[in-house]
């Protein structure tokens, strides 16, 4: 731009013509002939996933690397700021309308579907079928057909309250963490972030637990009705999400310590942290709607 | 092409004549919208083509420089806002007259198969009775052959919904695969049969005669082909009907425990094969794209005869082979048999029904 | 990009001022050059959606299997629904966001110029999934466009492919919509306020956050889709407690939004041009934007106006009705504004002044079509028959296509730098607007008498008014073939009279303040505007 020909920072900062774009796109469609073709059983698919999927994330690390030069080489000012904070804030938004799509799912199976299929009118199709929902009535399968093999659900204890107390303590950490950014004290900065970062990774590896447990021990499954289905694909979406916001954390904890970031000037952190608390929000609404209830 | 009496008119420009109240009401509420909307649309557009003509530039006229008027603004808010809420008072009393489907008559279940539908009546005059109405096959060739003829082409089934005039029949709707719709629209009635779930809709035809409709929900490839016809009778009549109908029905039910020859059980197979299988996997067991061929296939080939009886009573591949527990069981040992033992099919087993009868639970 | 980031150390090559040669589209981060790609990919998907409606209209021209089987005729339906609504419609107006927003609101360029290129590129492997289903075994997707489940559970492998190529779309038109909002709310030259505007930038706005609302619904939808078909979930089976019209409600509450969102930046072209050609501004500014926004927020407790016929309880359907029939008040506002902007202004025809007046009177009747289909009672004969295919129709094809076509002849001058053939237009536009009428008007009647749609054969009295239809369908897609060879391609090369920098008299806009062609770079510094923010005055 030119009003930055002065040497300072453009008004608007507009980045050349560039590859990463059309390459991300390839590696996507790689990754979805790959899935589409694997799920029905073609081995090939896998590889095609595979490559695509490393190809994909090779592409992004080129391009993030390429807005992190620009980042501290002072090209975005503060309109760019403003942009990355809108983008960010839009960008949530759309995964909270995600999430809401399964919460509906859970809500409308139970207080809607599962009722009326053990409803006086249903009993013309299922005679034999008590609506109850797994949670509130042991044993029951939510299976009308009685297809299901029978299964326990997963209560709060332990394993799903520990891993509240994680993220809900990840989310403290994280703003000493910012806390100390703004004072500019950079080493605790970092110190929290990893605690932070290590507390998203305990995380995972006790839901890898309660899976392992839910799986071989409850014989809780997807296939485990509606209960199942909604069980593991929220949880699931969510531990994915965390996942996500977990390596968007390490990035930036790692940028922290190459020095990047100034004291008035580190949106790069500041957006990972409000997805991290989106995360953390997400698990408050599972905690309490598919362990408690 | 002739009108088809209680079927669609040739270039008919308007719903069905009216058969019950409901569809009465519905025709008068159709036209009082499309009066109003005319009406409307013809102000509308009258202000707009004089202001087209008259304000051209080419006739000179200067533009005048308004842009904004709180008033006007709100008058025609606040006229569309009266004009539907006058449209909507008419429409919630036919709407919920047409929900109250209490005091029934006469309650039919109707099920709807890929690509055919069931009637089971379950309360009320013929209580028991139970059948399939299939498309005629001879209008599926034509349509086929591409060259269609008649004054019921795709609406003429086998055995059609009887019911007697004057009276509520309830009309309880599910299905047994995926979504259809069972649709009449001389009676104003459209109701989802969705699987696993029931539904009702109702009707008091106040004439006698034949009524059609047509499966309304995309059900796969033979949407086309699932029409319905109903046949309203008089009292007498319709209690004839039921007479003669349980006398037929109980003369055809067959004794599961009967013991059959492979010949006459493939034989009866045949025929239940080109009603209910052909559609799908074809004449020549061959199948089509998707769809697995029968003839040589592994499962039926098998020695382990509950493997096919299995697929036949549950269903496949996610209900893209449906379960055809709805058939008797002479009819699947039938059909397993006839499968068994035709095109390069030779494995010269037998599946009796009491076989069939056992496999279920 | 000037000189200032060329002393940048990029890794990629470094093309200076004027990129050229295939990169300058591959890698493209102009936003006038994306707007183009857009614009092309889209009418390419129009040929292809155009070609399946062909061979649906053909297979329809009488009772009968003549050219196609039921299965691929399903298929026809399905993609042909699929195709326009995400692959010609939708990104045909992201095409125009791109190219005019910036333009329009004094900005260099999107706010971000490489994302938004990847908004575009994931087009291309999605399209080329969805078209390449025809080859995959057992055909391409046959469960309609609106991809209810139970059936889709019994489609081949192609269902799969084509689930995860809306996924990708969807990505997609999120980073699209983002990249708008952040454009309108964080680029606009000063002075440009929000309320001084152009309409076009403001339905974007508004179009962009229905976007960002019920893209990720529909991938919602379509993952449990996915999973119940390769992962043992019951969502919507009903064996194991789930309910297959819960796809529908989930489904529904992204479709009707879906519907606005392909509207919704057609009103704001329309806003454009009346005004620029009544010579006269636009009436009631501030209340066309309150009433888009009540459309907007309205669409979204309307959905089960589409699934009446489900057997919903009377409070529902009741609820549903009233809301739906509301949406008419809002959008008789817009009307009664545009009728208000001619009202003795100083008209006259040029063929984007032709479609905007046909699109208002067009549109219109698809409008009253839709409020019938709202009152419940009445829905319940028409649910799933050819009038709704009519009204559909009228309300896409006159409606969204209608101002699309309008928007183009509007601008095409400053994206060409020269005039299109003003006769040419002209008969486009009349060849288009009988025959789409011929085309669709009978569909009413062929509804009403209950003729169900996604119907390979039909009985023998609908013969007549599919006849016409289809025939219409032909003269209707060969008029676009018209328009694609005698507009778009000499425009494109630049065959015709030098277009001035404000072609239209009485335009309205900061795009008219640039030459045309607009050059590759404009407002690379904030422009200083006058009162209005139309005008830039240093
Ligand atoms: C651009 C897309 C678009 C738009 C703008 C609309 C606009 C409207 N639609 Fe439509 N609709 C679709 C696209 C669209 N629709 C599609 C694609 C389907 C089918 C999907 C499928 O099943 O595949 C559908 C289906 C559909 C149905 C379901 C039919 C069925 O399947 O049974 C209904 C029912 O309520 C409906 C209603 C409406 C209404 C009330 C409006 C209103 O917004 C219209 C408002 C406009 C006016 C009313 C005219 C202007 C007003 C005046 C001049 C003022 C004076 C008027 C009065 C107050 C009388 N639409
Ligand atoms: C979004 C926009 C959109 C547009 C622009 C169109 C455009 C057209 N549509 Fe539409 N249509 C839908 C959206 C759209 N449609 C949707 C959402 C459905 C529902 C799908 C479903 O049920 O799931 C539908 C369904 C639908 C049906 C019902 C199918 C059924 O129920 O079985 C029909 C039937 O006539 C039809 C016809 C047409 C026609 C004739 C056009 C014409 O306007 C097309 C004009 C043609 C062209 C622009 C092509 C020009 C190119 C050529 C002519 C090339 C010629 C080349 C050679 C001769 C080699 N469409
Ligand atoms: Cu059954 Cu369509
Ligand atoms: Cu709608």
């Amino acid at each position: 731009m030119s009003s930055a020909a002065h040497g300072t920072t453009p008004y608007y900062y507009v980045p050349h013509e560039s590859r990463h774009p059309v390459m991300a796109a390839i590696g996507l469609f790689f990754v979805i002939l790959g899935a589409g073709q694997w799920i029905n059983g073609a081995d090939w698919g896998m590889y095609s996933l595979y490559f695509g999927l490393v190809w994909w994330l090779t592409v992004l690390y080129q391009w993030f690397k390429e807005a992190v030069g620009e980042s501290e080489g002072g090209m975005y000012g503060r309109k760019i700021d403003l942009s990355y904070r809108w983008s960010m804030t839009w960008f949530i938004f759309s995964e909270v309308m995600f999430f809401g799509a399964f919460f509906t799912a859970l809500w409308w199976a139970r207080s809607h579907s599962v009722p009326a299929l053990g409803s006086l009118e249903n009993a013309l199709l299922w005679p034999d079928f008590k609506a109850a929902w797994p949670s509130l009535v042991a044993g029951a399968t939510t299976s009308p057909a009685g297809i299901i093999e029978p299964f326990q659900t997963m209560g709060p204890f332990w394993l799903p309250t520990i891993n509240t107390a994680l993220l809900l303590t990840s989310g403290v950490t994280l703003t000493v963490a910012h806390h100390a950014l703004q004072h500019g004290d950079r080493s605790k900065t970092i110190k929290f972030m990893w605690m932070t970062v290590l507390l998203g990774v305990t995380f995972l590896f006790v839901q890898g637990y309660e899976y392992a447990h839910a799986w071989g021990d409850l014989n809780l499954k997807l296939s485990s009705g509606i209960y199942g289905s909604t069980f593991y694909m929220l949880t699931g979406f969510h531990g994915f999400h965390v996942l996500v916001g977990m390596l968007m954390l390490l990035f930036i904890t790692l940028r922290l310590q190459k020095g990047h970031f100034t004291k008035e000037r580190h949106f790069g952190f500041e957006g990972a942290a409000w997805y991290w608390h989106f995360v953390d929000v997400v698990w408050l609404g599972l905690y309490i709607l598919v362990y408690w209830m | 092409v002739q009108d088809l009496p209680g079927g669609p008119s040739v270039n008919q420009l308007n719903f069905a004549a009216p058969v019950t109240k409901i569809a009465e009401e519905q025709h008068w509420l159709h036209w009082m919208m499309l009066i109003i909307c005319t009406v409307v649309f013809i102000a509308v557009f009258a202000v707009m083509f004089y202001s087209i003509w008259k304000h051209r530039k080419s006739v000179g006229h200067k533009p005048a420089t308004f842009t904004e008027s709180v008033t006007v603004e709100i008058v025609w808010t606040a006229v569309p806002f009266l004009i539907v809420i006058l449209m909507a008072l008419p429409a919630t009393k036919v709407l919920v007259a047409q929900k109250d489907t209490t005091n029934a008559d006469l309650t039919v279940k109707v099920t709807g198969y890929q690509w055919k539908w069931g009637y089971d009546y379950i309360k009320g005059e013929g209580e028991g009775l139970s059948y399939i109405s299939t498309l005629d096959s001879s209008q599926r060739a034509m349509s086929d052959a591409g060259k269609p003829e008649g004054d019921n082409y795709l609406l003429k089934v086998d055995n059609p919904l009887v019911v007697p005039v004057g009276q509520k029949v309830r009309v309880i709707t599910t299905a047994n695969d995926v979504i259809h719709a069972f649709m009449v629209p001389a009676f104003g009635i459209k109701q989802d049969a969705i699987p696993g779930f029931v539904r009702d809709t109702w009707f008091r035809a106040e004439k006698t005669g034949d009524f059609y409709g047509q499966c309304a929900e995309l059900c796969g490839k033979e949407h086309a082909y699932m029409p319905i016809h109903v046949k309203v009778l008089s009292a007498q009549d319709y209690a004839a009907w039921v007479v003669a109908e349980k006398k037929k029905q109980s003369a055809k039910a067959d004794d599961p425990s009967k013991v059959w020859a492979l010949d006459d059980l493939s034989k009866r197979g045949e025929k239940v094969y080109a009603a209910n299988c052909a559609a799908c996997h074809q004449a020549n067991g061959k199948g089509a794209g998707a769809i697995k061929p029968v003839d040589g296939s592994a499962v039926v080939l098998d020695a382990d005869k509950s493997k096919q009886i299995a697929v036949l009573l549950n269903g496949q591949n996610n209900g893209a082979m449906p379960a055809w527990k709805q058939l008797s069981d002479t009819e699947i040992a039938a059909v397993i048999t006839y499968t068994k033992n035709n095109w390069s099919n030779k494995t010269g087993q037998i599946v009796q029904p009491a076989e069939v009868l056992a496999a279920r639970k | 990009m000037s000189a200032v980031l060329d002393h940048h150390d990029h890794a990629h090559d470094d093309h200076g001022h004027a990129p050229a040669g295939w990169r300058r589209w591959v890698y493209a981060t102009n936003h006038k050059d994306i707007g183009t790609l857009y614009l092309l990919f889209s009418f390419a998907m129009l040929m292809i959606g155009g070609v399946l409606a062909l061979g649906i209209r053909a297979e329809l021209f009488q009772p009968g299997l003549q050219v196609v089987n039921p299965e691929l005729f399903n298929q026809f339906t399905t993609m042909h629904g699929i195709i326009m609504v995400f692959g010609a419609i939708m990104p045909a107006f992201v095409g125009f966001a791109n190219w005019m927003l910036p333009l329009q609101i004094g900005a260099s360029d999107m706010a971000f110029a490489r994302m938004n290129n990847f908004s575009f590129w994931l087009m291309i492997p999605a399209g080329a999934m969805l078209v390449g289903s025809f080859f995959m075994p057992g055909g391409a997707p046959a469960a309609g466009w609106t991809l209810y489940a139970p059936l889709t559970l019994q489609m081949g492998p192609s269902m799969d492919a084509g689930i995860f190529a809306m996924h990708i779309l969807g990505a997609s038109s999120i980073m699209g919509s983002i990249n708008i909002i952040v454009t309108i709310l964080n680029m606009r030259a000063p002075g440009m306020t929000l309320m001084k505007m152009p309409m076009f930038a403001w339905t974007w706005l508004i179009t962009a956050y229905l976007l960002i609302a019920v893209m990720p619904v529909l991938a919602g939808a379509i993952t449990m889709t996915l999973t119940d078909r390769h992962f043992g979930t019951s969502f919507f089976n009903p064996a194991g407690g789930g309910d297959p019209v819960m796809y529908q409600h989930i489904f529904w509450f992204f479709g009707h939004p879906e519907v606005y969102i392909m509207i919704l930046p057609a009103f704001g072209i329309i806003s454009q041009i009346v005004p620029a050609f009544a010579r006269k501004k636009l009436f009631g500014y501030a209340s066309m934007v309150y009433a888009t926004s009540s459309i907007a927020i309205l669409s979204f407790i309307v959905w089960a106006h589409h699934m009446f016929t489900t057997g919903m309880p009377v409070t529902g359907q009741l609820f549903f009705m009233y809301a739906t029939m509301l949406i008419a008040v809002p959008t008789a506002v817009k009307i009664f504004n545009w009728i208000a902007t001619m009202w003795r202004g100083s008209m006259t025809f040029e063929t984007p002044m032709l479609f905007a007046v046909g699109f208002i009177f067009v549109f219109t009747m698809g409008g009253f079509t839709g409020l019938i289909l709202a009152m419940a009672p009445i829905d319940i004969q028409l649910q799933d028959t050819y009038y709704v295919v009519a009204h559909f129709h009228y309300v896409l094809v006159a409606g969204s296509l209608f101002a699309l076509f309008a928007g183009f002849y509007y601008w095409v001058p400053k994206w060409s730098g020269v005039m299109y053939n003003e006769t040419r237009g002209k008969i486009h536009f009349w060849w288009s607007l009988i025959s789409f009428n011929v085309t669709f008007f009978p569909m009413h009647f062929l509804g009403l008498a209950g003729m169900p749609r996604r119907y390979a054969d039909y009985p023998m009295q609908f013969t007549d008014f599919n006849m016409v239809a289809s025939v219409g369908a032909f003269f209707f897609g060969f008029a676009q073939v018209y328009f694609f060879l005698f507009v778009v391609v000499p425009t494109m090369r630049g065959q015709g009279e030098k277009a001035p920098q404000k072609p239209w008299e009485a335009a309205e806009g900061l795009e008219w303040e640039v030459p045309s062609p607009a050059p590759f770079h404009t407002f690379e510094n904030p422009p200083k505007l006058d009162a209005t923010a139309t005008r830039v005055i240093g």
